[in-house]
Formats: structure tokens, C-alpha cells, sequence
């Protein structure tokens, strides 16, 4: 086209990024390429491999290696040797290398970019400005990290986990790898990753990368391979922790498995995040966050803004903005600078996309794709928007996992904050206001790890990225994120419980005493209309229908106790110890009646009211705090209560055992559902008898005695319960594996007698808000 | 509430409308996510090769060569009318194949209106002059009226009149409004090109709801600055107000133009602005019918772009004459 004709036309033209320098590196490994394990590149013990293909042409660009359970053995070996001398180099040692791993990103960033953009089929702008600076800055923020480590973990008696089992799905390859090694590899871990097989070149790279700097052999081990060697990583017993990033489905599965084997588990999974948009938004830039929210690699991000809920009464105005802006979406070659939406990494995708899209139509939604013109080759999907959807929608409440919008409406905040967390999910959310009121308070109420207010999908290392509900548990970056990679020094795990039965009667009471269970502040006879007789004494004899009903009770009480002043929970707590205290007979005789020693009652007993003293003076001190990430952004963090908490308390020390989970659940704002000690539920019996004295509101704290087979299965099924602790070893694998149901979190093998930080962190989940500000 | 979105003649001047508070009330400009887009979008789009020299050559059409120093004198408003008529060397126009090149216009002061139009006689380009108490905007009302009318009978076709800040700044839309209403119809058929010195604005939301306020007041362009302030053309700004011209449009069916002035001076960020256009608003908008770039140095840096595109080596400023 001559230059008259390019001045008529005024279009873009083609920009494209060169591949040859990332094509050379191909060619110069004949594009095969092994496993890295100790070190070196070794082929698979099995001879298997296949195939990795660009996105963008749908053809092959390398060959790789499938490992086997006997590669995986090989590579773990390979991180278990050198655990302990990575450990042992210290902080400050770990930094340098760290510190040089960023800088070896930095200094072959294009390379990097090229690469993945070749294997994932995102576009270059987004590689090149966003996937590998994150990188580089994750890496060099954790080098941070390892320089203080020693002193943290000797402050708070923690050390390595061990050896790090970690399996990173195809979105963001090199990203995910740095979220998942520079936390790991800064706490004095090692580990074992496994790209995901559709796009692992750059975690070679980076094993190339960590040669390169002199990283000691079998510090990182990158094992390739399809779902079959996530499987044999996930099932070797060789880790002591396992991490994910992936789909939920998987993440139940992998939570299943690792159930019972003690191994430490992160989970970041699926999300269906709202986008909120009021009235009084700048339309105009909620528009482009929502660009950023959900074509932001062709929408798949586990956080993408993909349910779009829109203020109605300028829903309509809104759509015909957001409509216009689509069609300057351009689709096409990945490696062209000037393009916004790439491939789909593969066909498989591209099906699902299609078919859950055709389903949406099929419900009734009404799809719109700007005219724009897809490459004919590759794997590619437009920019699309259903509108007519609602809530009960399939493609409203599915992940799709695509480049597809969702929109419907809402009137009230309170309308947008129940939309919103209505699903599963609670990964992220994103609330467009120009009102500072409106913005924070949704943003308390929204269930969802990361809230974006008038942004989006903003990443940074300091801050913790992670899921609430069945997105997952654990977080990523910041502070929060270190603890997934530490495991307490100090503290003993929990003995495995003991059938302690009570050694003598001591005088109780000479009337008859009827002991029930303490539900929704009530004090309730048993369902099942049977006692358990321990030591002469009949106690309540709780069945699953108690259960029920006490979960009812916690989770309708829970939102207002929550929604209370810290210093009225600190209150409360304290007037339940002063109340406590004058019944110290009757808990001591209670404590003696499971056999205690006098002493050993009193010390329990006077144990028990520091315990309350410990939690209450936390109560409104345990606060969030402001991450410094890059940019005039206030993103601070919410220490929230996990919701309703289940327990399942030791058998010894009955009364300590109780009050100090207890405690910690109420101070944070969570309401309890106990299972008291089956050995001597006499403590729990005269407990509930204070509280109903001590202004607990109702439903806040349930008790219940029985049987733990009666009790247990029923607590750690439950999908209204978002965290199981258990104090008693021989349950931890049960309560585990029922805990896949809705991805509870689970506390488990762990003394009561853990740290008052080790139970404030279980008793909580961080948020983390975003809040750009600018005059 | 909204006049519902009407289809007209998108070649018709855009006539004004009365005051409509409320739209103007209800704008919203969120600073970290516009800098956000902002920062961005150059990252987002480029040109490249022999696309990118199209897009110099059409930065150079809607160029508005300025001179508008209190030294100026005759001498060099001819040079700069000179520069005006063949603003890139006679071989790189051929080497780029090009029949024929020219600015958008010549700015200057009301002092110099009948030499440019003199020395730019026969060749189409208008001439444009600041005015309304240029730059501050704080003479009598009466006196800036006059000013202009004194301007288009000196053959001015284009007039760039500033706001009177404090207007804005203290959401006096309607004293605002009935300047500007008086400023288009002393015009007469000259455009008007309000002028907001949005670096004096205070906030981006002052200057989306200026920008509408003129637009309102019968505005032809709306443009950033004066070239005087200590801030001027930055690409937030440009986004603010270019997202106006876009709601005026949605909601009005007329065009309103767009001047970013002060401070481009380099190719690069002539073409970032080119792109806000066309990401923002859309192909019209990359002529100088709707797009005028204030400038002076500008030219020089394109001139090396143009020529580095034809012979394919690095060029030197001195090669090519100075406006």
C-alpha cells in the first residue's frame, strides 16, 4: 500500500515482535528438551514425551518430557538432599541468589516474554509489561524476604516446610512459577514443580536460569509432564507440603489425596468474580478495568472480572459504551504488539468456551461479538458479552474460563454485595464508585480474597493473593504468603487422643443433673434422646441433626458478631473469664472428675482464664495492615473471620482444650460449633452454664458432647463450615479428606497449646483491598 | 434526563445546545484509573515502518504551527508561514510519494493575524489567533468580545479563546457557559477552539465537565492549553477530553474537535496522541477537521523521523529548516 493509501486508511498496520532470538534458543536445544533434576537436564526414565505447540498456529514449536512416578521419586531425592544445606546457608546467603534470579530475569526479559508468548498464546504486551516484570519483582521481593528470614522465624518459632511439591496450571507459566519458587525457596524450602504441559518452556528457561546463577543442585526441580505426573507428585510421600494453582475440581482431588498425610496444602483455584459498577462510577474507566478484568488474557484468569453487575437504571447506557469499546478490541497474532487478545492455549479450551457459550444462548442469553476478524489458523476466541443473563444462569455461575462477560443488574448495594457472593467461588472482586463510603463498605462485605476498588487484576509481591470459599486457601505474596512455606519449630503436634476414662467419681452434685448441649444459646436436649455415660455421669449424646441445628445457629448468628465492635468481643471475652472465675470450684471439681490431680486442675484452670485474657487482648489488635506495592495505592489488608468454625476438641486438656479454640474463633469474630473432650465432657458441661451468663449472643459459641464417630463426620462434611480444627490425631485424615466437599480449610496436628499468632492466623483470612486514590 | 442519541449530519458545525446541568454535574474523571489507561495505552498500540510515516505525515496535517512569544515579530511569523506552506523537505515529500504536504493551520497573536494571512495567501492553510485576553482570559468581557470580532475581520479563520478559570474552578458552569455562548457568536463562521488550561483546572473532573460546558456553549474544538501554563497537554488530560467529546457525541450526534497543546515535542508522542484518538473516538477524528496537535518543535523531531523512513539512516535537526 502506498503512503496516500495508508493516510486514507489510517490503520495500524502489522507491529510484530521477532521470534527469532527465542527460536534460536529452541533450535540450539534441537527442541527437546528433558527434566531438571539435581541440577542437570536428564532425560525421563520412561522415554515418554510430547508434544508443546504455539497457540497462535495450532503447530508444534518443542517436545518434551513426560515424567513418571519414577522421575518424580528421583527429583524429590534430589530436593530432600538438598533441603537441609539450602536451610542451613541462611537468609542472607538464599537473598543473593534470589536477588540474582531477578536480575537474571530482567537481563533476558525479552527472551522470556517471546518464549511464553510463543507456548501460551497471550499477547507480547502482556508478557513483556506485566508477566515478566511481576517476575522479576516477586523474585526480587522474596530475596527481601530471605534476608530477614532468620530473624522472623526465630521471633515466631517457625522454620521450612521441607520439601515443596508445586503444580502450576498454563495461564501465567512463569508467573506462577515465581509466586510459587521465591516463597519457597526464600523460607529455606525446596521443591519440585511441574509446569503445566502445555506451556513449559519457560519454566526451562528458569531451570537454565538457576544454573546460571549457581543455584545449588536440587534447590529447584522442574519435572514436565500431563496430569499423570501431577498426580505422582501429589501422591509421593516424600513432600512435606503440596501447592496448586489450578482448577477447583482438581484441587478437591488433590485435596483428597494429600488427606491424613500431613503434608502442608495451598490451594488457588477457580473464581467467578463480580465487577460492580454504581451509578456514580467513571463509566468510562470502569469500562476499560472491565477490558483489563476479563480480555486480559483472554479472560483466562482465575480472577477475572467475568460477572459484570451494573447499577440498572444505567445498565443501558452503560452496555452501549461498553459495546462500542469491544469493537476496538483487536484479536489476532499474539507476537504483534498492538494486539489485546491472543490464542486460547488449546483446543480443548476453545471447545469448552464454545459449548458453554452455546449454553448460555440455549438459556436465553443474548450474545454479542463485535465484527472482528479471528486468524483463521490458531486457536482463537472474540471478545464476547452475554447480556439477559441471571443469576441462576448457567454461565453466570460456571466458570468459563474465556474471553466472556456476563452482565446483569442490581439496585441497592445490598442487592450488588448478595449477587456478588453468591456463587462458590471468592477469589476477587472489582467495585467501581466514586463514593469512598460505598467503596470500603462493599468492599468489607464482599467474599472474596482480593477487592479491587476502581481497578482490576492488579497483581504486586506484596501483596497476598488468594481465595476464600472453594477458590482455595493459602495466599500468595506478602507478608500473609510467607506462612505457607513455614511450619512451627517449637510447638509439639498434637498426641494421638488417649480413652482416658475418668479414675474416680468425686462428690457431684446430690440431685439428679441434667447435662444438655449448648445450641443457639439455648440449652437443648439431644436429638437423638440418648445419654453417654461417662464416669457414672449422663452427658448429652449429640447426633448429626445437633450438628445441623448448631450450624444453623452459628451461621445465623455469625454475620452480626462478626459485624460487632472488636472491644465488645474483647468485652465479652473478659466478663466471660471474670464469670469463669467465680465458678473455679465447679470447673476444678470438673477438671478432677476426668482424673486430674488438684494441681494439675488448678494450673489447667488457671490456664484457661489467661488463655481468655491472651485472646481477648488481641480481640482488637490482631488488625490488618497497608502493603507498600508500587504506585499511589492504598491496598491494605482485612483480617476477616473465616465464618463458622468447627472444632473438634482433645480429650485432655478438657476445659483448656475448649476455651482456647474457643477464644480465639470468638475474638476474631467467628462464631464456634465445639465438640467437647469424649473423655470428660463434664468441663463443656459446666462451661455452657458461664456462657450463657457471660452476654455471648447466641448461636456465637455451641457446644457439643458425644460421640466423636456421631459428631465428626457430620462437622467436617458440612458445606457450612468454613474451617475444621482438630485437636484429636486420629480424625486429622477423616476431617481432611471430607473437607474436599466445599474446601474447608482444615487446622489439624496441631497441640491447643499452639501459639496464640498460629491460632489468630487459623481463625482468620486476609482480604487484601486495593484502593488507587488520586484528586 | 439525556437528549436521546441522535443521527445528523456529522458534517454540520456543532450548534450548542442549552445548558444541561445535570449531565455536566454527573461527570466523573477517576484520576488513578484514567493515569492508569494512560500509562498504558502506548504500550498497547503502535505503528511501525511504513504505517508509522503515514501516521507522521497526517501528525504533521494537523499540525497547528505556533508562534505565540512575546518577541515575535513580522519577521518570524513569515518564516513560520513559510515553514507552513512546505513543512518537510521537497525530497523527503517525494521519497515518501507524496503530491503535496501542508500544516493545519498558523497560530498566532491578534497582532499578526493580517501577516500570516498575507503570507499564507493562495494556500488553503487558515490561520488561527489566540484571543479573549490570551493567555489568562481575564480582561473584560466586553474587550474579549471585541478582541474577537477584531480577529476574524483580520481574516482569522480560527479563533482560540481561553475560559475564564475561575469559572470552573469555582462550578460557576452557567457564567461559564454564557462566555463561551458569546465568544461562538462573536465568531461568526470562524471555529472556536476553547481553550481550558486544564494544568490550571485543579481536577480531571473539572475538566470533563468544562470540557462539556463548552461544548454545550457551541465549542468547534475543545483544547487543553495555552502553552503558558505550568502544566499542559498530558495524555490523562487528552483522555478526559476525549471521552467528553465522545459523550457530547453519543448523545448529541455532533462532532466536536480536539487540540492537545503544550509540551508534544516529539514524534513518539504525536503519535500517542494520534492513538488516543483513534482508540478513544474513532477515524474522524484523525483528520485535522476534528484534530489539531498546538505546536512548534514538533515538526523538527518528525522531520528526522521522515527522513530516517526514506533513506533508512538516523537524521540530524540541522538538516531540516527551523520553523
Amino acid at each position: 500500500m502506498s503512503l496516500p493509501d495508508l493516510l486514507s486508511s489510517m490503520e495500524y498496520g502489522p507491529a510484530p515482535e521477532s521470534a527469532a532470538l527465542a527460536g534460536s534458543w529452541l533450535d540450539a536445544r534441537a527442541r527437546r528438551f528433558g527434566l531438571f533434576v539435581g541440577g542437570l537436564f536428564r532425560s525421563g526414565s520412561g522415554g515418554a514425551s510430547f508434544e508443546s505447540y504455539n497457540p497462535s498456529t495450532g503447530q508444534p514449536i518443542a517436545i518434551l518430557t513426560q515424567a513418571d512416578e519414577a522421575d518424580v521419586d528421583r527429583a524429590v531425592r534430589s530436593a530432600r538432599r538438598a533441603q537441609p544445606r539450602w536451610s542451613a546457608l541462611g537468609g542472607h546467603a538464599r537473598a543473593r541468589y534470589l536477588y540474582a534470579l531477578s536480575r537474571q530475569i530482567q537481563k533476558n526479559a525479552r527472551l522470556f516474554a517471546v518464549l511464553e508468548t510463543l507456548d501460551n498464546g497471550k499477547p507480547i504486551r502482556e508478557t513483556r509489561d506485566i508477566d515478566v516484570p511481576l517476575v522479576a519483582r516477586h523474585l526480587l521481593h522474596h530475596a527481601g524476604w530471605a534476608q530477614v528470614a532468620d530473624e522472623l522465624m526465630e521471633r515466631e518459632g517457625l522454620g521450612p516446610v521441607g520439601v515443596c511439591g508445586q503444580v502450576i496450571p498454563w495461564n501465567f507459566p512463569l508467573l506462577m512459577l515465581a509466586w510459587k519458587i521465591a516463597p519457597a525457596l526464600a523460607m529455606g524450602n525446596t521443591v519440585v514443580l511441574k509446569p503445566a504441559e502445555y506451556t513449559s518452556l519457560t519454566a526451562l528457561l528458569f531451570a537454565e536460569t538457576c544454573r546460571a546463577v549457581g543455584l545449588p543442585s536440587g534447590v529447584v526441580n522442574i519435572v514436565t509432564g500431563d496430569g499423570e505426573t501431577g498426580r505422582a507428585i501429589v501422591a509421593h510421600p516424600g513432600f512435606d507440603k503440596v501447592a496448586f494453582t489450578g482448577s477447583t475440581e482438581v484441587g478437591r482431588a488433590i485435596r483428597t489425596v494429600t488427606a491424613g498425610t500431613g503434608k502442608k496444602l495451598s490451594l488457588e483455584l477457580g473464581g467467578k468474580s463480580a465487577f460492580i459498577v454504581f451509578e456514580d462510577a467513571d463509566f468510562d474507566s470502569a469500562i476499560e478495568g472491565l477490558v483489563d478484568a476479563i480480555w486480559f488474557n483472554q479472560g483466562q484468569v482465575c480472577c477475572a472480572g467475568s460477572r459484570l453487575l451494573i447499577q440498572e437504571g444505567v445498565a443501558e447506557r452503560f452496555l452501549a459504551k461498553l459495546r462500542a469499546r469491544m469493537a476496538t478490541l483487536r484479536v489476532g497474532d499474539p507476537l504483534d504488539k498492538a494486539v489485546d487478545i491472543g490464542a486460547i492455549v488449546a483446543p480443548v479450551q476453545l471447545t469448552r468456551i464454545k459449548e458453554l457459550v452455546e449454553k448460555g444462548r440455549s438459556e436465553g442469553a443474548e450474545l454479542y461479538q463485535p465484527p472482528c476478524a479471528c486468524p483463521s489458523e490458531g486457536w482463537f476466541f472474540p471478545p464476547t458479552l452475554l447480556t439477559n443473563v441471571h443469576p441462576a444462569s448457567t454461565v453466570a455461575q460456571v466458570e468459563i474460563f474465556g474471553p466472556v462477560l456476563v452482565a446483569m443488574t442490581f439496585r441497592t448495594p445490598d442487592e450488588a454485595v448478595r449477587l456478588a457472593n453468591d456463587t462458590v467461588y471468592g477469589l476477587a472482586a472489582s467495585v467501581w464508585t466514586e463514593n469512598v463510603g460505598v467503596a470500603h463498605d462493599v468492599a468489607a462485605r464482599l467474599v472474596a480474597g482480593t477487592v479491587w476498588v476502581n481497578c482490576t487484576n492488579r497483581f504486586d509481591a506484596a501483596s497476598g493473593f488468594g481465595g476464600y470459599r472453594e477458590s482455595g486457601f493459602g495466599r500468595e505474596g506478602g507478608r500473609e504468603g510467607l506462612y505457607e512455606y513455614l511450619a512451627p519449630t517449637t510447638e509439639p503436634s498434637a498426641p494421638p487422643s488417649r480413652s482416658t476414662r475418668p479414675r474416680v467419681q468425686t462428690a457431684v452434685g446430690e440431685l439428679d443433673v441434667t447435662h444438655k448441649l449448648y445450641v443457639g444459646g439455648a440449652q437443648v436436649r439431644p436429638d437423638s434422646g440418648y445419654s453417654l455415660t461417662i464416669g457414672g455421669e449422663a452427658f448429652a449424646r449429640a447426633n448429626r441433626k445437633d450438628v445441623r441445628n448448631a450450624v444453623e445457629a452459628a451461621r445465623k448468628a455469625q454475620p452480626g458478631w462478626a459485624k460487632s465492635t472488636a472491644h465488645l468481643r474483647a468485652q465479652v471475652l473478659y466478663y466471660l473469664a471474670e464469670n469463669l472465675e467465680a465458678e473455679r470450684g465447679l470447673l476444678v471439681e470438673a477438671l478432677r472428675f476426668g482424673g486430674d490431680s488438684d494441681a494439675s486442675a488448678a494450673a489447667e484452670f488457671d490456664a484457661t482464664l489467661r488463655t481468655l485474657f491472651e485472646f481477648a487482648a488481641r480481640a482488637d489488635k490482631y488488625d490488618g495492615s497497608v502493603h507498600a506495592v508500587p504506585g499511589r495505592i492504598l491496598c491494605y489488608t482485612r483480617n476477616e473471620p473465616m465464618g463458622v468454625l468447627g472444632v473438634v476438641c482433645p480429650d485432655s486438656p478438657s476445659l483448656l482444650g475448649l476455651v482456647r479454640p474457643l477464644a480465639a474463633g470468638l475474638a476474631m469474630g467467628n462464631a464456634v460449633v465445639a465438640l467437647a473432650s469424649s473423655a470428660n465432657p463434664l468441663p463443656a458441661a459446666r462451661l455452657y452454664r458461664v456462657l450463657d451468663a457471660s452476654d455471648v449472643p447466641h448461636g456465637v459459641a455451641n457446644l457439643l458432647t458425644g460421640l466423636r464417630e456421631e459428631v465428626v463426620p457430620t462437622l467436617a462434611d458440612h458445606d457450612g463450615i468454613e474451617s475444621c480444627w482438630s485437636f484429636v490425631g486420629d480424625w486429622d485424615a477423616e476431617i481432611e479428606r471430607r473437607s474436599a466437599g466445599n474446601l474447608k480449610r482444615t487446622w489439624t496436628g496441631r497441640s491447643v497449646r499452639a501459639g496464640v499468632d498460629e491460632f489468630l492466623r487459623q481463625a482468620t483470612q486476609v482480604k487484601n483491598v486495593w484502593v488507587p486514590y488520586g484528586a | 434526563m439525556h437528549p436521546s442519541p441522535k443521527r445528523v449530519d456529522f458534517d454540520l458545525r456543532n450548534p450548542g445546545m442549552g445548558l444541561d446541568l445535570g449531565w455536566v454535574e454527573e461527570a466523573r474523571a477517576n484520576r488513578s484509573a484514567i493515569e492508569h489507561r494512560a500509562a498504558t495505552l502506548p504500550g498497547r498500540r503502535t505503528v511501525k515502518n511504513r504505517w508509522q510515516a503515514a501516521w507522521l505525515v497526517r501528525a504533521i496535517e494537523c499540525l497547528d504551527l505556533t508562534t505565540l512569544g512575546g518577541d515575535d515579530t513580522a519577521g518570524t511569523v513569515r518564516r513560520l508561514c513559510a515553514k507552513a506552506r512546505g513543512p518537510i523537505r521537497e525530497d523527503l515529500r517525494q521519497g515518501l510519494g507524496l503530491p503535496e504536504i501542508r500544516v493545519g493551520a498558523v497560530c498566532v497573536y491578534h497582532a499578526f493575524v493580517e501577516t500570516a494571512v498575507e503570507s499564507l495567501a493562495g494556500s488553503g492553510i487558515p490561520v488561527a489567533a489566540v484571543s479573549t485576553g490570551f493567555p489568562h482570559g481575564l480582561n473584560p468581557l466586553s474587550e474579549r468580545v471585541r478582541e474577537i470580532e477584531a480577529s476574524v475581520r483580520a481574516g482569522a479563520a480560527e479563533i482560540d479563546i481561553v475560559i475564564r478559570r475561575e469559572h470552573a474552578l469555582a462550578g460557576d458552569w452557567s457564567a461559564l457557559y454564557d462566555e463561551v455562548r458569546a465568544f461562538r457568536e462573536a465568531c461568526g463562521d470562524a471555529h472556536l477552539k476553547t481553550i481550558l488550561a486544564t494544568g490550571e483546572l485543579g481536577t480531571l473532573s473539572n475538566v470533563a465537565r468544562a470540557s462539556l460546558v463548552c461544548m454545550m456553549a457551541g465549542a468547534d474544538f475543545i483544547k487543553t492549553s495555552t502553552g503558558k501554563e505550568s502544566v499542559n497537554a498530558t495524555l490523562p488530560v487528552g483522555l478526559v477530553m476525549a471521552r467528553s467529546i465522545r459523550d457530547y457525541a453519543e448523545r448529541t450526534g455532533f462532532r466536536v474537535g480536539y487540540k492537545p497543546a503544550g509540551g508534544i515535542r516529539t514524534a513518539k508522542q504525536s503519535l500517542d496522541w494520534l492513538i488516543l484518538m483513534k482508540e478513544e473516538l474513532d477515524r474522524p477524528w484523525l483528520t485535522p477537521k476534528l484534530f489539531r496537535i498546538g505546536a512548534s518543535s514538533l515538526l523538527t523531531d518528525i522531520e528526522r523521523q521522515l527522513e530516517h523512513f526514506v533513506t533508512g539512516r538516523y537524521s540530524a535537526d540541522f538538516r531540516h529548516p527551523s520553523p
